[in-house]
């Protein structure tokens, strides 16, 4: 057995040069190969690429999608985001574990099934959703459940499976991201011009960038392009994994010309010769498109050597797949990881446009900037500064889930207020609206005249609604337990602090806190925003933050207290074992 | 105007630098105390315990790897920032098992001097009694990873000091810890006792075997003097 697996990883590893700038690769094909990678391939594989097992194991024990025991044959991968558990989530789970005889985290005796949670995977429009076998699935009610598992035992491939459906969703089309596109009109209109033209262009549109931060493109690529270095990288983010996120999965399967042409425009910008798209590893099936698209454009002469006819511009594009870390979609921590590392934001400075990827200077942009950027290439600066408000340019594709009666993908103008936005999707008694995902702000009613933009209401696009009915404190909640289960865990106010919050927060939604409680609750909080490395931990305690002012009232209720008593406690009860041991009671000694 | 020196002030005092230092270092040279966990003189930063975090025009960076500029405005000893601080290393009493009483290293551990200089008592966060592994496979030292506070020294210190590579880290957030370079524990390490790894260490985490309570109670490091006072003398002396 040992040797058996010995050549397959040594063959593996050469396929990628045994170059350790490609471990994720490797370690996704020795998992595709054997399910896993047990302890023993790890040092194997480290001798291979003749590296320390300690640093191989740093990197694989922290990716989700790295295994390192065995899993069965099918892998269920089932979605546990709040919106999937508003959709009834939990009660799928329930079936599941009904139909196969196991709880989560197990695997069944006949090694055939191994049944998981798995946060966000951008499908919360159609949930309750799952993976299985990378494959996903969507709309699923617990009647489905025995039957994809007799279809699966029965050796049906997943993909067959009538629930292994994608849909698009994409509810409203708007100008920019959605309109038609005719392959390479914007790369040409960019070749004509010089790179410092093409920079001059994006600052005409007063571009910023779409992952919820709101840098300004033309800056950044200018910064990048200004560095004293031969070599620079362009990367695209398509790690999209902030919770109720999926609007980068209609762009990369709707409108992948338009990504890939934003990065080539881009890469000729700031004079790299190397781009690469970090992929989130939960939209692994949309690789083998996106791929063909890929061949499709190095065909016609938009990427590779002498693009257009250019002697001077040669371009490509690699996809770098994610192995299920939401941190990797922080800018360091992805360069960290399409190195081939522990996803571990850096401290910054230096940036990632002065030393990112391999050290050299490299922007990274979120994939809806790229095809903003293509667009303003095709359509002029001018035309796309006109659009949205002063401040935040052109539109935004936000992704909507909840409760509202057309979930789906939105492009809207910036500058929407919450209002119209909830009248669009068709959302009525609203309770709340959570902008910007588990880390974004938990906007109640009074607040619902906001704007969706950089100047008031910034979003990377992710939208969920709870209706009236819904017990927000429960939602708010679960999205600790998110951050809890992505920290990276480097620093410190991140990886104890959020596992701290969560105890708090549930010591008082369950009716065991004090007034005491929540004023620790709040200095927690105010610690890990205030004190942690990177952007996921300053904002992993917003669910906290954004609510416990503006739904004080909701905490108030959670709050039995009486004369600094607290009523939940039964000191009796507290006291059982004790009593019976020793024999006494409050009437004394029995 | 000579661009070898930037000027810039620390809770309003003047601080001449080298332009090339950290904002640690150039405090460290002017006798200025940053309270600190994982940061040490000779390895480079590793930015875990974010207890060097200070204001740099009102913005919370992290000292050890903030570079120095001309004019910045830094604040150090506030008490909003020393609050913050008191509250991390609250964060690790409760994370990990840390029982100074008994613990062999009490009195030189930099967690417990630093919970005393910051005024921390007892910790008011749950405590998570998290079960931690303790590996003394290895002849002369042992890694007890109750009392560890992921500060990577020992990692840094191996691979920069000792050029070897004995320790690195292992799976991630609330159960990340420090890993060995064997799938057999420390014995199967080349780690020596003599290593520089082996005084990196701010706590009881990894210590060398036999060498316990070896210090009498009142000669200890920090039994008469705080934490960050051998900083601070060499302000009182120039």
């Amino acid at each position: 057995m040992t040797h058996h697996y010995r050549e397959q990883i040594k063959n593996i590893a050469s396929k990628y040069g045994n170059d350790r700038g490609y471990l994720m690769n490797i370690a996704h094909d020795i998992v595709n190969e054997f399910g896993y990678i047990s302890d023993e391939m790890v040092s194997n594989l480290a001798d291979v690429l003749n590296l320390p097992v300690v640093q191989v194991r740093d990197m694989i024990s922290f990716y989700a999608f790295f295994p390192r025991k065995p899993l069965g044959k099918n892998v269920i991968r089932l979605c546990n985001a709040v919106i999937e558990r508003m959709k009834g989530a939990d009660e799928v789970g329930k079936a599941f574990e009904k139909a196969l005889g196991i709880s989560f985290g197990e695997t069944t005796k006949d090694n055939l099934f191994t049944l998981l949670h798995t946060p966000c995977i951008g499908l919360s429009d159609q949930a309750p959703s799952a993976l299985i076998n990378k494959i996903p699935l969507t709309n699923l009610k617990p009647a489905d459940v025995p039957q994809i598992i007799s279809e699966l035992k029965a050796g049906k491939d997943v993909s067959d499976l009538p629930q292994a459906r994608v849909q698009l969703n994409l509810k409203k089309e708007g100008e920019v991201i959605c309109a038609p596109l005719d392959s390479g009109t914007a790369l040409r209109n960019a070749l004509n011009m010089k790179p410092e033209e093409v920079i001059g262009e994006i600052n005409k549109s007063r571009l910023r960038g779409r992952g919820g931060a709101g840098f300004p493109t033309a800056m950044k690529w200018d910064f990048c392009r200004k560095q004293k270095s031969p070599i620079r990288y362009l990367i695209c983010n398509a790690d999209e994994g902030e919770p109720g996120t999926f609007k980068d999965r209609v762009i990369l399967t709707e409108y992948p010309d338009l990504v890939f042409e934003g990065m080539t425009i881009a890469g000729y910008a700031i004079g790299a010769k190397e781009g690469i798209m970090y992929l989130r590893g939960e939209y692994a099936y949309l690789l083998e498109n996106l791929e063909k698209v890929l061949a499709k454009r190095r065909h016609l002469g938009l990427l590779g050597e002498h693009i257009c006819g250019r002697e001077d511009f040669n371009f490509d594009i690699r996809i770098q797949l994610g192995a299920g870390a939401y941190v990797c979609g922080e800018e360091s921590a992805l360069i960290e990881s399409a190195e081939g590392k522990r996803g571990a934001p850096r401290d910054r400075p230096p940036f990632p446009v002065q030393k990112g990827y391999k050290g050299e200077p490299t922007s990274v942009n979120n994939v809806e900037t790229l095809c903003c950027a293509a667009r303003i290439l095709e359509k002029g600066g001018e035309w796309f500064s006109k659009i949205g408000t002063k401040d935040s340019t052109g539109t935004k594709m936000l992704s909507v889930s909840g409760d509202c009666e057309h979930p789906g993908v939105y492009e809207v103008e910036y500058g929407i207020t919450i209002e119209n936005l909830l009248e669009l999707v068709g959302a009525k008694d609203t309770q709340a609206v959570q902008v910007g995902g588990a880390s974004g702000k938990c906007v109640a009613p009074k607040d619902f005249g906001r704007r969706i933009s950089f100047e008031d209401l910034p979003t990377g696009g992710s939208i969920m609604i709870f209706g009236k009915n819904r017990d927000l404190l429960e939602c708010m909640y679960q999205f600790v337990e998110f951050f809890v289960e992505e920290s990276c865990g480097w620093c410190v106010p991140c990886r104890a602090g959020t596992t701290l919050l969560e105890k708090k927060f549930r010591q008082i939604l369950d009716g065991k806190g004090t007034a005491q409680s929540l004023a620790e609750l709040r200095r927690i909080a105010q610690t890990v925003k205030s004190m942690s490395r990177c952007g996921l931990g300053q904002t992993s305690a917003n669910p906290v933050l954004t609510t416990i002012y503006d739904f004080a009232d909701l905490y108030a209720e959670k709050i039995k207290e009486e004369n600094g008593k607290l009523l939940t406690f039964d000191l009796q009860k507290a006291m059982k074992v004790g009593i019976e041991a020793s024999g006494r009671t409050k009437e004394g000694v029995k | 105007m000579s661009t070898n020196v930037v000027t810039f002030t620390i809770d309003g005092v003047e601080i001449k630098s080298a332009p090339d230092k950290t904002i640690i270092q150039a405090a460290d040279d002017a006798g200025i105390y940053i309270p600190r966990l994982c940061y040490l003189k000779d390895l480079p930063p590793g930015g875990h315990c974010r207890v060097c975090t200070v204001k740099v025009n009102g913005r919370p960076v992290n000292s050890c790897t903030y570079p120095v500029a001309e004019g910045i405005v830094v604040e150090n000893d506030i008490e909003e920032l020393n609050s913050f601080r008191r509250n991390i290393i609250e964060m690790l009493f409760v994370e990990g098992n840390h029982f100074c009483p008994s613990c062999e290293v009490a009195g030189k551990c930099e967690l417990q001097a630093l919970a005393y200089r910051l005024g921390l008592l007892t910790p008011q966060m749950p405590y998570l009694y998290a079960q931690k592994e303790l590996d003394a496979t290895h002849p002369d030292v042992y890694l007890d990873r109750n009392r560890c506070v992921l500060c990577g020294r020992c990692v840094r210190a191996s691979i920069h000091l000792d050029k070897k590579n004995v320790f690195g880290f292992e799976n991630r957030g609330i159960n990340m810890k420090i890993s060995v370079n064997s799938n057999d524990g420390l014995q199967d390490t080349n780690l020596s006792k003599e290593d520089k790894a082996m005084s990196v260490c701010p706590t009881g985490c990894l210590v060398v075997k036999r060498q316990g309570y070896l210090t009498p109670v009142g000669k200890r490091l920090y039994d008469k003097k705080p934490i960050g006072s051998e900083i601070e003398t060499k302000k009182v002396k120039s």
